[in-house]
This record gives structure tokens, sequence and C-alpha cells, in this order.
């Protein structure tokens, strides 16, 4: 059983084609990881509140607050190049950014599915 | 003729030159020396400190360039080596009974990472009480690690099964961990001739292969080793294990018949002691073995057929060849210097054998003897009193249900 038979497979199907002692050989799969599955409650931002201080980008311990290049105008006129957003895929509702957020921009709202 | 008979002379001189008087912690350090590991990460403990102390002479003098890793316990040593072979190197380590116990949970790793790590076991009891000498109790807890064990009855065997461990751990069929042991103090201790195979026919038997035959760790080329297994991936794993272990017989045979060929010394499974037509056999294992074959000579002065088998590869198991060895025996006895507490009989050798062959159907008396714990002298008139109760049995026909304690002081009877 050599190794090179386990290369550029990516998805195994059976023990056959998984690679030696379930070695990861390609970088960066956790990317491909969904932990949508964990959450009870799911972060939603309010635009319109949101300063973009970018504390809850920073917070985030899953990388799971996108910072978006999209214009954006708050009610009171004020003109923001970017937008936060939340990847829903990585995100586990552990709550920080909206612990974290100054102005009480993000809700944690119950998951329904 | 003349030619022949004078090329046979000059070899037979050149093997002499290179015979040495060692102990069996030297030939264990020696053999490390001849396969040029890179990486040594050794915990001194009794009786194996001497390989410790003579790997760390040899880096010293300069005769082996290695990595000598200074842990500060066995736990730390197995570490040590794991994470060395997962680079690509070629590892040694060493240990004995508690030290063994230490280890544990890293054999586990090591052989679920299919790391070829190859280790010297100085095979010692185990606590409590304390106790420093010889039995095979140590050698017995790791037999369910996914670990390769290979045990040696002379010094010479020391040397060679390590040379051979790195021929199968490192084969890209099996990679999986390999043991040899070598009793404590009996083996670890006592000299005995050796004779050396010069180092570079040592690695071009024993090749170190280049790098990428198997996975390992490369800023180059990053893997992440050692992922969570959960319950939809881990049982792929281990099944991988389970057809290593499968495979392994056939790069152990391979390994030792290119062995052979090359500095003609024989090994097998296991090693048959005039059992072409033996009506009792005993089982065993590593130097005890020598001690039966004793018995076994004196029982044939008698006239008795006495029989031996000695398992020199414990795991994989070699069932096959022991069901052959075993076929036309009228009894079989089984030799342990360990005890599996509690079990259905208290022989952990025993409980291998008896399985072997009942799923073969082959139903004969069959005793389980238990003696030699801690270092307890055996003596070969005790072994040709285990050859006589085979003999008993024979004749009635019974197996003993109950294991069988010789060398014990006791009041009651035990056997």
């Amino acid at each position: 059983m050599s190794f090179e038979r386990f290369l550029g497979k990516k998805y195994p199907e059976t023990w056959e084609d998984l690679p030696l002692a379930g070695v990861v050989p390609w970088p960066g799969n956790t990317e491909e990881v969904d932990t949508s599955a964990w959450r009870t409650f799911k972060p939603v931002i309010n635009q319109d509140k949101c300063i973009r201080c970018r504390l809850c980008w920073v917070y985030c311990p899953d990388g799971a607050i996108l910072e978006v290049d999209e214009e954006y105008t708050n009610s009171k006129g004020r003109k923001f190049k970017i937008t936060f957003k939340v990847d829903y895929v990585h995100c586990k509702g552990c709550g920080i950014c909206a612990y974290e957020c100054p102005v009480k921009a993000i809700d944690m709202v119950p998951e329904e599915r | 003729m003349a030619a022949v008979e004078l090329k046979e002379k000059q070899e037979a001189k050149a093997r002499q030159s290179r015979r040495i008087a060692a102990k069996g912690n030297h030939a264990a350090a020696l053999a490390a020396r001849d396969v040029d590991v890179d990486v040594a990460a050794i915990y001194p403990i009794t009786p194996q400190v001497q390989i410790a102390e003579k790997i760390a002479e040899l880096v010293a003098n300069g005769e082996l360039d290695a990595e000598v890793i200074h842990v500060e316990s066995e736990h730390s040593a197995m570490s040590a080596v794991i994470a060395a072979a997962a680079t690509g190197a070629r590892v040694f380590t060493a240990t004995s009974s508690q030290g063994l116990e230490l280890m544990h949970e890293m054999l586990y790793i090591a052989s679920g990472l299919r790391q070829p790590v190859v280790m010297a076991l100085a095979t010692r009891a185990l606590s409590a009480p304390i106790n420093i000498w010889n039995d095979y109790s140590d050698a017995m807890s790791m037999r369910d690690t996914g670990w390769i064990i290979i045990f040696s009855e002379n010094v010479q065997e020391v040397y060679d099964n390590l040379i051979q461990a790195y021929y199968i751990a490192e084969h890209p069929d099996v990679l999986l961990p390999t043991v040899v042991t070598l009793d404590g103090y009996i083996l670890s201790h006592t000299v005995e001739p050796l004779e050396l195979i010069p180092r570079d026919e040592v690695l071009s038997y024993a090749v170190k292969r280049p790098r990428g035959y198997r996975p390992v760790l490369d800023p180059d080329k990053p893997m992440t080793f050692g992922p969570v297994g959960a319950p939809n991936w881990y049982y792929e794993i281990k099944i991988q294990q389970i057809m290593a272990m499968r495979e392994a017989p056939r790069v152990i045979e391979e390994a030792a018949r290119e062995f052979e060929k090359r500095f003609g010394r024989r090994y097998g499974f296991i090693e048959e002691y005039m059992m072409d037509d033996a009506e009792v056999a005993i089982v065993s294992l590593g130097a005890t073995a020598s001690l039966v074959k004793a018995a076994v000579n004196r029982l044939r002065e008698e006239g008795v057929k006495a029989g031996m088998v000695k398992i020199r590869v414990y795991r994989p198991f070699p069932a096959e060849q022991i069901a052959k060895a075993l076929e036309n025996v009228a009894a079989v006895g089984v030799l342990d210097r360990a005890v599996a507490f509690g079990g259905p009989l208290e022989g952990p050798l025993f409980l291998d054998i008896a399985s072997t062959l009942a799923v073969r159907g082959m139903v004969k008396p069959m005793a389980s003897f238990i003696h030699g714990l801690g270092g307890r002298d055996i003596f070969v008139k005790e072994v040709v009193e285990m050859f006589k109760k085979l003999q008993e049995l024979a004749r009635s026909g019974r197996s003993e249900t109950r294991t069988l304690f010789y060398g014990v002081k006791s009041r009651t009877k035990l056997n």
C-alpha cells in the first residue's frame, strides 16, 4: 500500500482510499469544515447601528466575520466603504462578537431550522 | 577445489575477525549504530541502562552520527522518537518494565500514526512489588498496541532482529512500529559471542529510503498528522492498521530470507526443535526457549519423544506455522513467564496457542504452565517435570482446565 495512490484523491469513500493513518496531505482543509450545526443562536448584524470598528472581526475565534467591499450609507447619512457580514458556514454561535460589540449592533437570534 | 577451500577459509577468518564479546545491551546499541539511526531518545531504566549509555558513548566518540535527545521520562522518549520519525528520520529507543508502562499511551500513537519506530525492550517484571528481574509481563502488556513484537533468544539474535526490525518497520507495505525484546539480565547483561556485520552491508540490507515514500512532515508540503478521527473515520483507520498487520508476515519473511541470503543466519516465525517425531511439546518465548531445549535433550536421552517450539515473532501471531508444528503432537504445554490475571487460563501465550488450535478444530490435551515470574530461576528438571505432566495428559486425553504454577513456594498443591 504505497502512499502515491492516495495523492490527488480528495474525498475518500472507503478505508482503501483513506490516506495512511488519516494524514491530511492537503493544507487549508479546515476551510471545508462546516461548523454551522453547532449553533443554537446566530449573530445578526444590524448594519444601521454598526460603526465599522472591526472589533467583532478581531475577536471572532473562527474568522467567521467577513469584511466585504460593499458601500453602505446608514440612516444618519454616514457613508462606509466596507460592510461586515457573518460567514454562517463557519460561525459556531459562540456570541463573542455580540458581547464585544461596543454599539450593540449584533443580536444573537435563535437558530431556526 | 583448492581455490574454493581457500576462499572458504578466508571467509571464515573474516567472520572470526568480526566476532566480539558483547552483552545484549551493547548488541542492541551496536545494531542501532550499524543501521545508522538519525535520532535516539532513550531514558535509562534498569536493566536497559547500558543501551542508553552505549548510544551516548558511540555518538560522543564519533562512531554514530545521531541526534541524542536527553528526555526527562519514557513518555517523552517515545514522543520524541515518534515526532522524529514523522519527519522521516530513522529512530531508535529502548526501555523496560515501568518505563514501557509510562510509554503506554504513546505506543498506540506510534502505531496509529504508522511511524516506523524501532525499540529494544529489555523484558522485566512489573511492579508491585518492585522487581527488576526478568519475566515477560511488560512485553505482554504491549501485545494489543499494534506493534510488531519480536522475541530474541540470544545476544546474536538481539543484534540480527534489530537490523531486521528496521527492514520490516520502514517497509512501505508495513509502516508499523517494531519492538525487539532481550530478556532482562539473562541477555541484557550476559556476555556472549556476537558476530557483527560490516556497516555498509547492513545499510545495503536495511536501506534508508529516500524521503517521500511515506507521509512526512515537511514545511514545503504541509500535512496534518493525527487529526481527529470522528466516528465516521476512526474505524477505517484501525482497519488500515489491521491490514498492515496482516501484510506484515510477508515482509517479515522477506526480511528473514534476504538476511539469510546475505549474512547466512536463518530466522523463521517460529523455531522448531526436535519436532519431527515429537509426542509432547512445549511452546515458549525468548531466552526461556534455550532452557526448554536443554530439557528436551535430557528427555530424548531417556527415550521420551519431546519437542519444543519457540515463537520468535509474537505479533503478528504466526498461527498457521504454529498449527502446522503442533499438528502431530499428542499434548501441548505452554510455558509462560507472565500472567493474564483472571483470564480463562492465566498464561497469555497459552490463550493465543489455545485459540490458534481451537479455531482449526485441533482438539488435543493442553496445559498452561507458569514459571519464572520476577526472575525466579527455572531449572531443567522443572521443565522435565512439565513434560512428564504432558505425557500424563496425553495418556488421559484430557486438558488441564486450570493453570499449573511451577516453582512457587506453596503449602497447597498447585500442580
